[in-house]
């Protein structure tokens, strides 16, 4: 069966009421706009999203923000888009703050059917608080759990047919660690070639992480999130 | 040039003569982005969190959307540039394989122990990659102006906003003076041309060893 997807609304079938997903990008580089922008048009609530931030202001999970379609956001640098204070404040949303290694280690180990690890990340600051602590070789460290998403919505450069999948520059940040880790991963890219355009040796994603593909139909330029076919 | 640019850049410009090659530099946002500029080494290879070893300048011509630091501010790829995912990026911070970082702090005090995440009140909105550094980094040197906009002192007794790590940092480098931490305690390294002894016990309420003074004797 064809992993690729010719619309939108069927590649996020599988996103469902309640849902916790995985949205890639470092702010809106490497995020999946075409597929964020699909959520913005479909009926869904209470999801739980974990992403580094949530957009910019109105743009990519910023519009999501704006729809009151985020429950809880579970990333490590709100900062960037200064709405998500305001909501928080009104009630609206819940926030799990981790730091950045953290936050991209508990994907890695959520991948690779790891429960959690111990890291000195953190040790004796708020964001340790009601975390176990152990000592290990003298050593404080404290404990994070692994985390999945039902759902994955990556941004890669070029999938062939098959699934695998390369990156571009910066725009790779979270998007490989995003792959390994939900029941169901869904990648929007630039260009989809045939199985051997891509050398076994560059591919960054293999297939077997991959379950649907979708052309990328917004895009980030110089100027901004623009369309492009 | 403003005064608060000028006093940016001769922070930056002390800062960047602690760093020989061959080595591996995180640089945070703000000051720490401008010491790039004064390395002429070319063994001082720059990384940056969101996944890229070999970090450079880049052209207004050349700007590419998709190749930014962790700022969000476009930048270029030196010849042996590699780009990486974001954990094994933070495996080169965590796992001790970035030899300096050089961060920007809202409060520092005498032990050492730094606060640069969240303010008191405020929303805690915005940690990024400050806590893995902390832990991480070989070496960790802070840039910073002495005081804060009310005029207050940055270098404290004690930090009273949340601290991102109780690792202490190594150095702390201002417009008015470098300090030295070492066992728990600052040691005044050297002041900025043109500024006395007088002037730094004036805008610095932590306590610190004048090993200027030691020094002479």
């Amino acid at each position: 069966m064809s992993k690729i997807h010719q619309d939108i609304e069927k590649a996020l079938a599988c996103v469902k009421d309640g849902h916790t997903l995985m949205v890639g990008g470092f702010g809106l580089i490497g995020a999946p706009l075409t597929l964020i922008d699909g959520l913005t048009k479909k009926e869904v609530t209470e999801l739980t999203v974990i992403s580094n931030n949530l957009g910019e202001i109105g743009k990519g999970l910023g519009e999501l923000l704006r729809q009151k379609k985020i429950k809880k956001a579970v990333g490590s640098y709100f900062t960037s888009n200064r709405e998500v204070g305001d909501y928080y404040q009104k009630g609206e949303i819940e926030l799990e703050l981790l730091p950045q290694g953290t936050l991209s280690e508990s994907m890695r180990a959520g991948g690779a059917g790891i429960g959690g690890y111990y890291t000195k990340t953190g040790v004796g600051t708020e964001l340790a608080k009601g975390k176990e602590e152990r000592e290990i070789n003298g050593i404080k460290y404290i404990f994070e759990p692994a985390i999945r998403a039902d759902v994955a919505l990556i941004r890669a450069w070029k999938a062939d047919t098959l699934g695998n999948l390369v990156y571009y520059k910066t725009a790779r940040n979270f998007n490989p660690l995003m792959a390994t880790a939900a029941d169901v991963v869904i990648v929007e890219v630039d260009e989809i070639v045939e199985p051997g355009e891509l050398s076994p040796e560059v591919i960054v994603t293999p297939h077997l992480f991959v379950d649907g593909i979708i052309k990328a139909k917004k895009i980030l330029t110089k100027e901004g999130v623009i369309d492009y076919e | 040039m403003s005064e608060k640019n000028q006093i940016q850049d001769l922070i930056a410009k002390r800062a960047a003569k602690e760093l020989t090659g061959p080595c591996v530099v995180n640089l945070g946002i703000g000051i720490p982005t401008l010491v790039a500029k004064y390395i002429e080494d070319e063994n001082v290879y720059f990384h940056t969190e969101n996944g890229l070893l070999g970090v450079t300048d880049v052209e207004e011509g050349q700007i590419d959307p998709n190749l930014v630091n962790a700022g969000k501010l476009p930048v270029g790829e030196t010849i042996g540039a590699s780009f990486f995912n974001s954990a094994e990026s933070f495996a080169m911070i965590r796992g001790g394989h970035v030899d300096v970082a050089i961060l920007g702090v809202l409060q520092v005090d005498q032990s050492g122990q730094i606060a640069n995440w969240a303010v008191p009140g405020k929303n805690i909105m915005g940690v990024g990659g400050a806590m893995d550094l902390l832990v991480g980094a070989k070496k960790v040197i802070v840039t910073t102006t002495h005081t804060s906009k009310d005029g207050k002192s940055k270098l404290l007794k004690k930090c009273h906003f949340p601290i991102t790590s109780t690792r202490s940092v190594d150095m702390i480098i201002t417009e008015l003076a470098v300090f030295e931490v070492e066992e728990g305690k600052l040691n005044l390294l050297e002041l900025m041309p043109g500024i006395t002894i007088e002037e730094v016990r004036d805008k610095t309420e932590a306590d610190f060893i004048d090993q200027l003074k030691e020094r002479a004797k």
